[in-house]
């Protein structure tokens, strides 16, 4: 589950200066600002960049290259709902269709809300497919009265 | 005695509720007094039958599955911590067909031991093959990944002891040994698995790359769809470091190697060896031109032995028995085995390891008993995202590099997903351009701006506007891919897309559906 530590330059140098001298090390620190704050905020990448000694616009184009990382954080809930080909093959279009028209949910939509969709593409569950990742824990065979567990339980969720 | 029972932790598993039948078994067994040690495994790769729980007898293991949290009771009183029958008995699980069938020398212990235990990595025959290797030398070593025939299991079949010997032979102040674990492939898993299952398996197979090429470190690059897989791997590479298999002196051998996990960031192209590679040194997964290869010129700069995490995890058993016992397995050019992974519509997915050579027909058939809908096969795609889709008529075709490039297909990763005959083909194909458009890196044009005009031309036939205009500009257009694309992800987008035209034409030419005007 992502953190939802609220952005802090402090914290976020910190989390840096751990990770500068290694090798390559600008994955595994979007990854550790990530994992404290829920999302990149457009101050880490001055810090990251100085810390590097890459250029900013260098730094942009790494954050933006990756799927994973956010620029703004979930507010809720985070499904990652799996739409590759064995997916595909059980029905998983199915199944967005269904969080559209029962609920209103549409995926890849805003962060905002109890639950956000997300789509990604295999999970690695493919002899349980559909599949999908409830923040981080793994599902498999997923149908519409599972989706319809998963959202209500997300709008139980305290905020 | 206390009985020990054994629960998979392999996410697949937990993603049909492993973590709360262990949970109901500690609780029904402490609630009535009876002493039981439950073991975490990875999976034995029966999925249908998750979450599958064995039992130890004086006969062997027994299994049970799949086991519902709610079902503890009903397995206690039905006495099954001695094998006792249950509804849901498998009986010896070593004799369940699924397993019976199959010829494992890579996931020998997957299912079976701890994963983090190194004792019972040592105690089921692990480090025989680093053993041997540091007893051959660097040399030898190499020679006996030679003759094994081992071809990189990742999909581009490169053999594997020519990249090695490639490494060994440049002078160089660091080399780098690099695993492939940004296993994307819809339809695939075995990586997964492993990395959950056996972990210390894959870093066996490293630290003999290590040793034989004369590289000192090792980086695994782990896609973050694999939260579970990461965690494990991270914690097997502090066991193995403080048991002495990693670190300045590998098992005594007064040579040095050690491991660093990398976690991924969503992106597909990173599975592509030169993007991973400048994933890894913290840019863009931006393919790199080939020439300079990664062997003479890779990580940092570096000669890099990049292998797939299947490659490294084969050579263990290759070292431990010899690169010929290896190659008796198998046919023609594809020697040993493949760890097949049977998904999608299919009634018993799983992990299937066999020589190469078998069917398709065989694996979907046989091993998977046909669709889970029950309705009949229609296409098969094997490979993953950029695989061919097959049509009942091409069943037959054996499983190995050779035959599936033959019909114009591809191994890939060993990755077979299973449609019924509601798929619409067109749909597939137009599925293969938009992943493209979506995970393209943007470096070359035929993949970058083709994948795109690619949806668009499929829109168009399935609108029904000019057909024959458009599917003569769609075949043009997966030519253009085809030759100009800089990797295999536009260079391989056009396998799916003419495979659906050539084998379902009858997709593209259906009457246009009656939907308000745009």
């Amino acid at each position: 589950m992502l953190g939802k530590t609220p952005w802090n330059d402090e914290q976020a140098r910190s989390l840096i200066d751990a990770r500068r001298g290694e090798h390559g090390a600008m994955l595994p620190i979007l990854h550790d600002l990530q994992e404290r704050f829920g999302y990149i905020d457009s101050a880490a990448i001055p810090l990251i960049a100085e810390a590097l000694n890459v250029s900013k616009a260098e730094t942009i184009g790494v954050v933006s290259f990756y799927h994973d990382f956010r620029p703004e954080p979930a507010d809720g809930a985070v499904l990652k709902l799996c739409r590759a080909e064995s997916c595909q093959a059980l029905g998983c279009e199915d199944l967005v269709a269904h969080l559209a028209g029962a609920h209103g949910l549409e995926v890849d939509g805003h962060a905002r809300g109890p639950l956000s969709v997300e789509t990604v593409y295999c999970l690695g569950h493919c002899a349980l497919s559909p599949a999908a990742l409830l923040d981080g824990e793994p599902m498999g065979r997923l149908d519409r009265a599972r989706l319809d567990e998963i959202v209500a339980g997300a709008k139980r969720r305290p905020q | 005695m206390i009985a020990k029972v054994f629960v998979p932790g392999d996410s697949s598993a937990l993603a049909v509720g492993a973590g709360a039948t262990a949970r109901a078994i500690a609780d029904e067994a402490r609630a009535r007094g009876a002493e039981i040690e439950i073991v975490r495994t990875g999976s034995r790769g029966l999925f249908w039958l998750e979450p599958m729980i064995e039992v130890e007898t004086a006969s062997g293991r027994v299994a049970y599955g799949p086991v519902a949290a709610s079902e503890a009771g009903s397995l206690f009183a039905a006495g099954f911590l001695a094998g006792g029958a249950h509804a849901k008995s498998l009986g010896l699980v070593d004799q369940i067909p699924y397993l019976e069938g199959q010829q494992r020398l890579v996931f020998t212990r997957c299912g079976v031991t701890d994963p983090l235990s190194l004792e019972d990595y040592r105690r089921n025959g692990g480090l025989q093959g680093l053993q041997r290797a540091i007893s051959l030398g660097a040399r030898a070593t190499i020679e006996e990944v030679l003759a094994s025939g081992l071809r990189g299991r990742g999909g581009a079949g490169f053999p594997t002891g020519i990249k090695w010997r490639t490494v060994a032979g440049v002078e160089a102040d660091q080399k780098y040994i690099v695993c492939n674990a940004d296993e994307g492939d819809s339809g695939t898993f075995a990586d997964r698995m492993l990395m959950e299952g056996d972990p210390f398996l894959l870093i066996e197979g490293m630290a003999i790359a290590g040793l034989a090429v004369g590289a000192t470190r090792g980086y695994v690059y782990i896609r973050s769809e694999y939260p579970h897989a990461f965690r494990t791997f991270g914690a097997a590479i502090v066991k193995a470091r403080n048991g002495g298999v990693l670190g300045a002196d590998v098992l005594g051998s007064g040579r040095a190697f050690d491991i660093e996990a990398r976690l991924g960031a969503g992106a597909y192209i990173c599975g592509e060896e030169t993007s991973l590679l400048e994933s890894l040194e913290g840019k863009r997964g931006q393919v790199r031109a080939k020439p300079p290869l990664p062997a003479i010129k890779g990580l940092f700069g570096k000669p890099t032995v990049i292998n797939n995490v299947l490659s490294f995890a084969s050579t263990p058993w290759i070292l431990a028995q010899g690169g010929k016992a290896y190659a008796e397995y198998g046919l023609g050019r594809s020697r040993g085995t493949q760890p097949f992974q049977l998904a999608g519509n299919v009634k018993r997915g799983g992990l299937v390891e066999l020589a190469f050579g078998a069917t398709i027909r065989r694996l979907v058939e046989d091993f998977g008993g046909g669709t889970r809908s029950g309705r009949p096969i229609r296409a098969v795609q094997v490979g993953g995202p950029l695989g061919a889709y097959f049509p009942d008529s091409l069943l037959d075709t054996p499983l190995d590099y050779e035959a599936m490039l033959a019909t114009r297909g591809m191994l890939g990763h060993g990755g077979i997903v299973v449609f019924d005959d509601s798929v619409d083909m067109a749909r597939q194909a137009r599925f293969a351009f938009a992943f493209c458009a979506k995970e393209s890196c943007g470096k070359c044009t035929p993949c970058r701006i083709g994948s795109t005009r690619g949806v668009e031309t499929v829109d168009k036939i399935i609108a029904g506007r000019d057909r024959p205009g458009n599917l003569a500009l769609l075949r043009d257009l997966c030519e253009t891919l085809t030759d100009g694309s800089l990797c295999a992800l536009g260079g391989l987008t056009p396998l799916p897309v003419l495979s659906a035209l050539d084998n379902f034409g009858e997709d593209f030419a259906r009457p246009v559906p009656r939907v308000a005007a745009e």
